[in-house]
Formats: C-alpha cells, structure tokens, sequence
C-alpha cells in the first residue's frame, strides 16, 4: 500500500503549513458561497423569464453589460472549479492504489482546473457585447445605434 | 454465505447513502461544470457558434437532462450544508439523520418548483 498512515497521537509537525486540513476548511466555506451563487444564477437563467429559451448570446451580452453579474459570473467560475478539482482530488486518493497513477491524476485534474480557470477568467474579462460583423439579430439591444 | 455486521451506525443506514449520494452528485456536477465552461467560451470566438450550441440545451432530450443536473445540484448543495452542520454544529451529529429528510424534502419541494416551468419552456411552444 502506498498511502501510509501516521500513528495515532503522533503528534503533527508545526513546521508545515496543513494542507488537507485547509483544503477540507476551503470545500466547507466555498459551499457555502457556492449556494448562493449557484441558486442565483439557476434562477435567474433557468426560472425567471423564458428559461433556458431565453439562453443566447444577446443574453449572456445584456448580463455581461453589467459588472455586478460579471463578478458574479468569474467569482462563481473560481470557487466551484477549484471545489469541484478538490473534491475529486478525494476520490483519485481514494479509489487509485498505485501511487504513480495517483500522482498523475491529481497533477492532471489541477492542469485542467488551471486551464479552465484562466480560459473563463479571460472570456468574461475580455468579453465584447458588440463583436464587429456579427448580425444585429444575434446582439443585445445595449448594441443598438452602435456603428462598426 | 458472510453474516451482516451487527450494529453498525453507519453501513447501509443514511449516513452511508447520504454519503454516497454526495459522491455522485459531485461528480456529475463538475464534469458538466467542466463542458459549462467550454460552451460558454464560445461568446468570446463567434455569437452564432454560441447560439448553435446553446441551442442543443434547449432540445427535449438534453432539456430532461438538466432536469437531472438540477436535481443533483440541489441535493448536493442542500447535503452539504448537513455535512457542514454536522462537522460544526454541537448537536449536527444527534440530529444527521433528521437533517438528511430535511434535505431531501427541501430538495424535493425546490424541484418541484422548478420543473414543471422547466419542462413548459423545454417543451412548450416558442
Ligand atoms: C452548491 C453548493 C455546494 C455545496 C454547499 C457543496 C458542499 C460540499 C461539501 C461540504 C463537501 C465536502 C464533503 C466532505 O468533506 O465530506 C463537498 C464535496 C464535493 N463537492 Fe461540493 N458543494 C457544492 C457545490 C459543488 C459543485 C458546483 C461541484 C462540482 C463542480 C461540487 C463537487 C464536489 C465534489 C466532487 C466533492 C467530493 C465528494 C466526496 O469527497 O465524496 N460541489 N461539497
């Protein structure tokens, strides 16, 4: 078995900084967050108005119009990924035994968390409601009288 | 043929389905956060690509499944504030098992708010 397990009573090393117990702390004070955020943007986006019909890309240009919802949007994007990552990084600790194939699948889950992270951070930071050449139908009505 | 373990507080007994209930759930959640992520990138490259994939969302098939995701979102979320009411409160553990009924009848009562709008925009006439 690879994975070892202290003595009980040893008494843990003061010197390093805990980590699991910090990221056991994280899923704890992000779900709590996440509630909010996640019911919000389900209510808004799934409930209220014409639902998930009403989902295009005027929408996401009439809410990105507005900082409120893009703070909304990237702080949601941080905390659930980073969550979510850490959350499976529980499952590959428990379900591998080869610590090789262990090690790799937590490096890759982190990979693409990272990825992801800086992929939405970037499409909501450098959003543009009004892209040049796009069809006046596909636009938000913020576009209107806008000339390219 | 093996015995059943005699007086477990925890096989088989809701602390052990909650538990793995939240697994699944979990799993699910991120590995539609993962595709979530991508489809919405798509508003950064070209509206009518975006449009083109939103709109498999709004097809029946995919529509029941959101359905799902809900669900699934709504017990973990709900679940998970048991686990943090059990981890921190002083009576969380006495009480685990009334708050898991807790959870699903709140989980429950939500998602009956939800789907019956759901299914009308899904597959009502537009
Ligand atoms: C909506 C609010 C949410 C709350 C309140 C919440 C709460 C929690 C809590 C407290 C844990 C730790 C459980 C434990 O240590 O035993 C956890 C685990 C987990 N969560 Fe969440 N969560 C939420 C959203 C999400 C989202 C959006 C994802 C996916 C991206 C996710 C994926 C996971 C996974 C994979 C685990 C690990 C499960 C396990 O170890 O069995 N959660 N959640």
């Amino acid at each position: 078995m690879s994975v070892i397990i202290e003595q009980p009573k040893s008494p843990r090393s003061r010197k390093a900084a805990n980590w699991e117990k910090r990221g056991w702390m994280y899923m704890r004070v992000s779900g709590v967050l996440l509630i909010v955020l996640i019911f919000g943007h389900l209510f808004v986006n799934l409930f209220t108005g014409e639902g998930i019909h009403q989902i295009d890309f005027a929408f996401v240009g009439g809410k990105w119009s507005n900082p409120f919802w893009k703070v909304w949007d990237v702080t949601m994007l941080w905390l659930a990924l980073i969550h979510g990552t850490n959350g499976m990084r529980t499952l590959v600790n428990d379900y591998t035994d080869r610590e090789g194939l262990r090690k790799t699948l937590n490096w890759l889950l982190w990979i693409v968390c990272g990825a992801l992270i800086v992929l939405g951070t970037l499409v909501a930071t450098t959003f543009d409601p009004c892209p040049a050449g796009t069809p006046v139908n596909l636009l938000p009505a913020l576009c209107n009288g806008l000339t390219h | 043929m093996p015995s059943k373990p005699a007086g477990t507080l925890y096989r088989g007994k809701v602390g052990m389905w909650s538990w793995v209930l939240h697994r699944i759930t979990g799993v699910a959640i991120f590995f539609f956060l993962l595709v979530h992520i991508m489809d919405t990138a798509l508003v950064r490259i070209d509206p009518a690509a975006y449009n083109g994939v939103i709109g498999t969302y709004k097809t029946p098939i995919i529509g029941l499944g959101e359905l799902g995701l809900v669900a699934a979102i709504l017990f973990h979320a709900l679940n998970g504030i048991r686990v943090i009411l059990i981890d921190f409160w002083r009576k969380g553990a006495k009480y685990q098992n009334v708050m898991f009924w807790i959870v699903v009848g709140l989980a429950a009562l939500l998602f009956l708010g939800f789907a019956p709008r759901h299914l009308m925009n899904v597959f009502g006439a537009h």
